[in-house]
């Protein structure tokens, strides 16, 4: 019953976000192409997090930093000629791939607070660090001269063909997700966050696999950090700052934890309520904090929780 | 001469000026049931502890099963055969029944780096695990959260993940510990029923439920073992009577 609802809840979803460039041709509004391929964007990295925060527990307050990496990984090699978008892409998969392996094998020997600050710390470290790249911009940071190319396979300066290509990896990334957490591994770690001693007295070690886990959100972060630097053509240490984690975290929690579509949900709705609230007034965040906490308090499923009523572990 | 599956040497654990564990020396037999009992902060749940990994001995060793696991953590020690139950329930809350205990088989069924087909449509898990739930009387509740089980019902929960794990040796930190009369009964029944089968260790308070199923008991004061022996041996241990049977045992 519930996983056939998620089901439909991701068909429609997915559909919905398929007929946004039509209805933006329509009417005449390509405005919104560019909107939504940022809210997908945003979503791939909500999602991500929702692995290891909604299903393993780990609230890690630290996430922009693979946005940042993946962004550098394309801004960077673009700096020096390298415009070639499949070795952009998989350099900001293994880097932040590689980063997470690095900050989670630390971080995950801590639990609770110190992992939520630790995780923090490290991403703290990688901002600052972006500001002393001074070749790169510093705190400015630069413009990406040059969209990644895909050899004309792909020309991302299409907005359509760009948009479509990033809903196509977010729906892969849904599904893919939606396979993983229900797998044996996925059951580990939803396990360890339910019980980590329990976990244990049965015979599993759960390290190993939360660190897999780990690298397996860091390196989709990595990715939307990616598409994100072609989306803005711009990258600056920003994408690495701890407001921009806790956005990520927040369409999560908005949208739903341990849901996966909830946080592509999240992602929609956050970056659409900054939209249309700050054409209406500049104390926008006044408005949105306080909806914001309502649903914390209301709607501790998430928006999803609200639209579905699927229970967790359902 | 009996097979020793689990022998403990000189243990001894310390916290601050407690001496929790006082140079303890035990064997238990294979297929015996075997009770530690003692009164409260008689360092029973510290020696549990220290048996299922999770507390690290200051000194002494322990060898289960031929292997030195002084030095190991819970999830090996696990994997050596060597189950156990909380004093406290520990379950899976927001997991239902059956994914309880398909969890514990999992854990048995080689790596977990298995990333694609559903784990709750694998067989390999689910048909284990309902024989395990049905043996605990369980069945009918597979389908149920664990968190919205009865009390007992937890409890017969938690001894049906530690026999999906095929032990070898169980321990029971006091399983029948809040439970009613009946309820407490039918778990002894059940616990009866694992005799010679799987080896027991059993820390208990319910004295009805010690003598009705231990072959041999220990018991411990300040952190020490001062006798171990057949229940009528024990009963008639003068030094245990003053320890710790008192005026029950007397009456």
């Amino acid at each position: 019953m519930a996983s056939s609802r998620r089901t439909i809840a991701l068909v429609v979803a997915g559909l919905l976000l398929a007929v946004v460039p039509p209805i933006a041709a329509l009417t005449n509004q390509p405005f919104y192409v560019d909107l939504f391929r940022r809210m997908m964007i945003f979503a791939i990295a909500a999602v991500s997090l929702d692995l290891i925060l909604g299903y393993g527990g780990m609230v890690s307050f630290g996430h922009a930093a693979y946005l940042g990496i993946g962004a550098y990984a394309v801004g960077i090699p673009a700096f020096h000629g390298i415009d070639n978008g499949f070795l952009q892409l998989s350099l900001a998969i293994a880097a932040s791939a590689l980063a997470a392996l690095v900050i989670g094998a630390i971080s995950l020997r801590t639990s609770g607070v110190s992992f939520i600050m630790i995780t923090l710390a490290f991403a703290q470290m990688l901002y600052y660090l972006g500001i002393s790249l001074e070749t790169y911009g510093g705190d400015n940071g630069m413009r990406l001269t040059v969209r990644s190319q895909f050899g004309g396979l792909i020309d991302l300066y299409q907005p359509t063909v760009f948009y479509y290509v990033v809903l196509a990896i977010l729906v892969v990334f849904v599904v893919l997700g939606d396979r993983l957490v229900a797998s044996r591994f996925g059951m580990v770690i939803r396990a360890a966050k339910s019980n980590e001693p329990r976990a244990r007295a049965i015979g599993f070690s759960p390290f190993r696999y939360k660190l897999t886990a780990f690298v397996i959100a860091g390196s989709a972060g990595g990715l939307a950090g990616a598409l994100l630097a072609n989306q803005t053509e711009y990258l600056t240490p920003e994408f690495m700052h701890w407001t921009r984690s806790g956005e990520i975290m927040f369409m999560v929690i908005l949208g739903g934890m341990g849901t996966l579509v909830g946080p592509v949900l999240g992602a929609i709705v956050l970056l659409l309520l900054e939209d249309v609230l700050s054409a209406l007034t500049v104390h926008w965040q006044i408005v949105l904090g306080p909806f914001l906490v309502l649903v914390v308090l209301f709607a501790k499923r998430g928006l999803f929780g609200l639209v579905s009523g699927a229970p967790h572990n359902g | 001469m009996a097979e020793t599956l689990l022998a403990i040497r000189g243990l001894s654990k310390r916290f601050g000026g407690l001496l929790a564990s006082d140079r303890i020396n035990l064997d238990v037999t294979r297929g015996e049931t075997h009770a530690i009992i003692g009164p409260n902060g008689a360092g029973k749940t510290t020696l549990i502890g220290q048996l299922a990994g999770d507390l690290r001995p200051d000194a002494g060793a322990i060898r289960f099963a031929g292997h030195d696991v002084t030095r190991l953590g819970a999830s090996l020690r696990s994997r050596l055969g060597l189950a156990r139950s909380f004093q406290i329930t520990s379950i899976f809350r927001d997991f239902s029944a059956l994914d309880n205990v398909a969890l514990a088989v999992q854990a048995h069924s080689g790596s977990s780096f298995r990333f694609w087909r559903a784990a709750r449509a694998d067989r390999a898990l689910r048909d284990p695990a309902r024989l395990a739930l049905e043996s605990v009387g369980l069945g009918v509740r597979a389908s149920v959260l664990a968190a919205k089980l009865a009390h007992g019902e937890q409890r017969q929960l938690e001894i049906a993940m530690a026999l999906a794990t095929k032990p070898r040796l169980l321990l029971l930190d006091e399983p029948v510990a809040g439970m009613g009369l009946e309820e407490s009964q039918r778990m002894v029944r059940f616990l009866g029923t694992l005799k010679g089968r799987i080896t027991l260790v059993l820390v208990e308070h319910d004295m009805d439920a010690v003598f009705t199923l231990a072959d041999r008991i220990s018991v411990m004061v300040y952190g020490r073992i001062i006798a171990t022996g057949t229940p009528s041996e024990v009963r008639g241990n003068e030094q245990v009577r003053r320890a710790y049977l008192g005026e029950d045992a007397a009456s």
